[in-house]
């Protein structure tokens, strides 16, 4: 039988990623996804440059801008070969997957010349500064200001960014500032692209309930960057900062999903060998998340066949919350086929990846939308129910 | 796996939402389930002759439209949505499959063209001692006698079992499989119509006590039949998630409707998080069952393994199930105090609920099934 060009490409991949993610690399595998993002950092960072050089970064983007180009169904593919084969969690993921779609989408042609290249290349690593102390779920109440110096045309900017993953690890943020002092809300707001590493920045991590770090705050003082590095016009940012988040929803979320359908098989594995696979009430909860990836499998191709249609249908409203209440429930299945050895620290690869799955998933349910947050936007946008009544301080 | 519907299934979909706005409103219901047979024989009528939804997904060969389970499935959702009195889920996603999967061809070629054009209505008799309703555990037992047979067993829950015309009854016969068709008249077989607390659907118990039957009532035997049936619980299973899911979303549009309506503190009660946020809910479950059921159904129409086809079934039943219930339960209580009452919807729509939550499989059945190659065999 002959193979089709997307079987062959499917070989292809999994061909270059059998001969590549070997070596020095072999201790990547599985590593570095949500939960686990500190691992080898030095080291992911040479993985992004041989994938760059074997063509495998930004996959999706067009070949203008340094891509491969790929059809829909080839990087849904190459996401699934990837997470099968183990491949490191991505350090360029944010370059490639937001902010490098936001340039080519809304950039200058002089922002895309002097950015793509290094994200296509896995030399330039990026982080995103929307969070604020004041600014979470109410991500529109942004505090950080951002001026023009009238001598120099530069922004110069004030404040503090918060839960910025990967800033220590990163040359550069984008950052939503408000530039227009009198403005409120989600007006004035001004989309910037700043270097990290200057005088005017200090980032600080923060020890999360994990005992790790991925996160940071950002502080700015006077930090500054080039007049000409702002994506749209000033007064814009907000705009920009919420196309950035309609890129996140792309075909990497079947890749996702394979890496999910491997912790399944840690916790099948771990429930045959330790016994608790003969408790009727864990089988019909390992039952349940199993058919939770057939749902995320399936919710992931019907987004796919609705993309063509332009706007955001119910099927990828509700996705975020889906895989994040899934997953967070995956991680307590996990420590309750473990039992009383779940409570106990050991050097059991396994039992560790275990654990840090049930304790990192607790913030799935609050980064990039809490749960909360998710159902507002479910019953307002996707079942036109009416806005909560909003209440102005001053006001009873 | 393409998900995105053809122009010709939209249309399929969009006019039978249409038809069924109209046909099958909340009164028409009501009137239906009042009826003897518990449907409306006019309504029975213009889908079968006039609309043709018969014969969806029976070969043209046979007198159908050689559609696939797709369409057969986008229907059945419909249908859900508009609690559809009829006899469609018994005659044709029942006892048309089970001919199609389990009967010889001369068979098939007899009675699949009256089943297709809905001039005949049919149901399949299924044991359900088991947990999931598989026909593995045969309750009926056939002999020969001469070049007739005779048939002997009870069945206790036959949807339509009272009003179909024809029985499909599965058999031990010589210690094989067999399916035969029994005409509803049948001197010695008991019907006995059960009282159902799901009003819009009947249930009949059917007992054979020594049913005599012509040489060509045997539809087919061996172990093919054993398959066969077994498949066709799946299908009917995936058609049934369908029709759940309709139901789903038909409980979350009505709260919708209702709590925009209802003013209480000055206001809609739809603008209050804790209302929107049980609607938003409602919503995710029933866009989880609709994914795997619409997975479900591209699998079954793409004539896939026994094993694959049963898993799908137990994804998309269990959601679906879920799914339904729980909007079900949360239309009541959005509804406030008339969501207690009879006049309102959503009481109808709880027992149609409750009452297909067991069909083909519970949840804990299903999932067990899912477990089992998973984790091995349960101790």
């Amino acid at each position: 039988m002959k193979m089709s060009d997307d079987e062959i490409f499917r070989l292809e991949v999994a061909r270059w990623l059998r001969a590549h993610l070997r070596g020095e690399f072999e201790c990547l595998r599985h590593r570095g996804g949500p939960g686990d993002e500190d691992a080898h950092p030095e080291l992911r960072k040479r993985w992004e440059r041989e994938l760059a050089r074997g063509g495998w970064t930004c996959v999706g983007w067009p070949r203008e801008h340094g891509g491969r180009g790929l059809s829909i169904a080839q990087q849904v593919i190459f996401h699934e070969e990837y997470a099968r084969a183990g491949g490191p969690g991505r350090m360029g993921h944010i370059g490639e997957g937001l902010i490098g779609p936001t340039l080519i989408a809304y950039g200058t042609e002089a922002q895309k010349r002097r950015f793509l290249p290094g994200i296509v290349a896995g030399t330039e690593f990026w982080c995103q500064g929307y969070s604020e102390p004041n600014a979470g779920s109410d991500l529109a109440n942004v505090q950080t200001r951002a001026r023009r110096d009238p001598a120099t045309g530069e922004w110069v900017l004030h404040g503090q960014k918060v839960w910025t993953s990967l800033a220590h690890e990163s040359q550069w943020i984008f950052v939503v500032a408000r530039s227009d002092p009198e403005s409120k809300g989600n007006r004035g707001l001004s989309f910037l692209l700043v270097p990290l590493d200057q005088p005017g920045i200090a980032i600080r991590p923060i020890k999360q309930l994990t005992g790790t770090a991925e996160f940071n705050e950002v502080f700015f003082d006077g930090a500054r960057t080039a007049a000409e590095n702002i994506v749209g016009q000033p007064g814009e940012g907000w705009a920009i900062a919420m196309a950035l988040l309609g890129f996140e929803r792309g075909v990497s979320t079947l890749g996702q999903q394979m890496h999910f359908a491997h912790e399944l098989d840690l916790v099948c594995e771990m429930a045959r060998v330790n016994g608790a696979a003969s408790d009727p009430a864990i089988r019909a909860r390992i039952a349940q998340a199993w058919i939770g990836l057939k749902v995320m499998r399936y919710n992931a191709l019907r987004m796919l066949a609705g993309a063509q249609d332009g706007h955001l249908r119910r099927e990828a409203m509700m996705y975020k919350y889906y895989w994040s209440n899934w997953h967070r429930e995956l991680g307590k299945l996990a420590m309750d086929v473990l039992g009383p050895d779940g409570d106990v620290v050991s050097d059991d690869p396994t039992r560790t990846r275990l654990q840090q799955l049930f304790l990192f998933t607790r913030a799935d349910t609050i980064y990039a939308g809490t749960n909360e947050i998710q159902l507002n936007i479910i019953a307002e946008r996707a079942l036109g129910m009416p806005k909560e009544p909003r209440f102005e301080k001053g006001k009873s | 796996m393409n998900f995105a519907l053809s122009d010709d299934q939209k249309l399929i979909r969009d006019s039978a939402e249409n038809f069924l706005a109209d046909a099958s409103s909340s009164a028409a219901v009501r009137r239906a389930m009042e009826n003897d047979t518990g449907y409306d024989p006019a309504l029975w009528q213009r889908i079968g002759a006039e609309l043709g939804w018969c014969g969806t997904h029976i070969p043209e060969a046979h007198g159908g439209l050689g559609l696939s389970f797709v369409e057969l499935t986008l229907l059945m959702e419909q249908m859900g949505r508009r609690l559809v009195c009829t006899p469609f889920f018994s005659s044709i996603c029942l006892a048309a499959t089970a001919l199609m999967e389990a009967a010889r061809e001369d068979a098939r070629r007899r009675l699949l063209p009256r089943l297709a054009s809905g001039e005949m209505t049919a149901t399949l008799a299924l044991a359900d001692s088991g947990v999931d309703w598989r026909p593995d555990a045969l309750t009926a037992s056939a002999r020969r006698l001469g070049s007739r047979y005779v048939l002997e067993g009870r069945f206790r829950h036959v949807p339509d079992g009272a009003s179909a015309e024809l029985l499909l009854i599965p058999a031990l016969l010589e210690r094989r499989w067999a399916l035969f068709a029994v005409d509803g008249k049948a001197k010695d077989l008991v019907r006995k119509p059960l009282k159902t607390l799901d009003p819009t659907r009947r249930i009949a118990e059917v007992r054979l006590d020594g049913v005599g039957l012509p040489e060509d009532a045997l539809l087919g035997e061996g172990p093919e039949v054993g398959e066969g049936l077994n498949r066709t619980a799946d299908f009917a299973a995936i058609a049934l998630a369908a029709e759940q899911l309709g139901g789903a979303q038909q409980c979350l549009d009505l709260t919708l409707a209702y709590t925009a309506q209802r003013v209480q503190f000055g206001q809609p009660v739809a603008s209050f998080q804790a209302v929107k946020h049980r609607c938003a809910e409602m919503m995710v479950m029933i866009e989880a069952a609709r994914s795997v059921v619409y997975g479900a159904a591209r699998v079954a129409s793409a004539g896939p393994g026994t094993t694959e086809l049963s898993l799908e079934a137990a994804c998309a039943k269990s959601l679906a199930s879920d799914a339904f219930f729980f909007c079900a339960q949360e239309a009541i209580q959005l509804h406030g105090g008339v969501g207690f009452t009879w006049e309102y919807d959503p009481q109808l729509y709880f027992k149609r609920a409750q009452g297909t939550s067991h069909w083909f499989g519970s949840t804990p059945a299903l999932h067990e099934r899912v477990a089992s190659p998973l984790l091995g065999p349960a101790r």
